[in-house]
């Protein structure tokens, strides 16, 4: 199998895994932990955390854009309630909210 | 100074260059010729790739749905070559504005915008942009109503963004070249709006 299975939709609740693995990791600390919704899925894509050790980073790992609300990402957040931010996260980042 | 001139010894990462390339064409990989090639074409692309798109999206209804379905398709039908499927274009509407940032890095749409501005990669606007955005961009004397809603797009992985601004008032009938003048880099990363006409 050169892809995995994407396993969730646009619309869908899920949260960021809170880990701190060591090595080339594409999730940003400041969202590590925080609850967002699906926007949408932007395909699959070699793990980076694997090509990052010289490995081929397969099966491809679904990628989402995933969106936040600013006010539960910053607790001080000073903007409008609707701000939002949108981030690419790997599958094997996320589980169901 | 002396007319010596003042030795500046190699950074790391200049000297890490320099030993890469030697590398890759004393092995054979790439030739001298191949990387002054790219290194100019990298040059040549600058900003009014990415303002014939907006404009074409702006005078043409039609085109701008492909761009929002697709942006790399629809950069490829204005002849811009842009890797399949990566290219996200995402539209600022009366009601969402939209501003671009990579936290991790330094991800920019280069194919459309060429070399990212220093500040874009400053470690200042990469961390405030996500958490304070308005602030930021009054700096860049943008002032948005506290209406709007503002959405940052931090790429962190394979895509890349493009905000597709409105267009300004006082443009209609205006063709695709002249309407191309007014499109910014900065208001294509949403720091800024386009040029009044």
């Amino acid at each position: 199998m050169v892809a995995a299975e994407a396993l969730f939709r646009p619309g869908d609740r899920v949260r960021v895994m809170k880990a701190y693995p060591l090595g080339h990791v594409r999730t940003p600390y400041y969202i590590r932990g925080a609850s967002g919704v699906i926007e949408r899925l932007c395909g699959a894509f070699a793990n980076p955390e694997e090509l990052a050790q010289m490995r081929d980073g397969l099966p491809r790992r679904p990628l989402y854009r995933v969106r936040f609300l600013q006010r539960e990402v910053w607790p001080d957040y000073r903007g409008a309630r609707g701000d939002v931010i949108e981030i690419e996260i790997f599958q094997h980042w996320l589980e169901k909210a | 100074m002396s007319e010596l001139g003042r030795y500046q010894p190699l950074s790391y990462f200049q000297l890490m260059e320099v030993s890469l390339r030697e590398l890759l064409v004393e092995k054979g990989v790439l030739s001298e010729r191949q990387i002054a090639e790219t290194v100019d074409d990298m040059r040549a692309r600058g900003p009014e790739r990415g303002a014939r798109v907006v404009a074409r999206a702006w005078t043409d209804a039609a085109y701008k749905r492909r761009l929002l379905a697709d942006g790399s398709a629809a950069c490829e039908e204005l002849g811009l070559d842009v890797p399949a499927l990566r290219l996200i274009v995402v539209e600022n509407t009366p009601a969402v504005h939209n501003v671009i940032v990579c936290t991790l890095c330094s991800c920019y749409p280069r194919m459309l915008l060429g070399l990212p501005p220093d500040w874009y990669k400053s470690r200042n606007y990469r961390s405030r942009v996500v958490r304070e955005p308005r602030a930021v961009l009054a700096e860049f004397g943008t002032v948005l109503p506290a209406e709007v809603t503002i959405r940052v797009h931090d790429s962190t992985a394979d895509m890349r963004y493009m905000v597709l601004p409105m267009r300004p008032a006082g443009t209609e009938g205006w063709d695709e070249e002249r309407l191309a003048a007014l499109v910014t880099r900065d208001s294509m990363i949403g720091v800024a709006l386009p040029m009044a006409p």
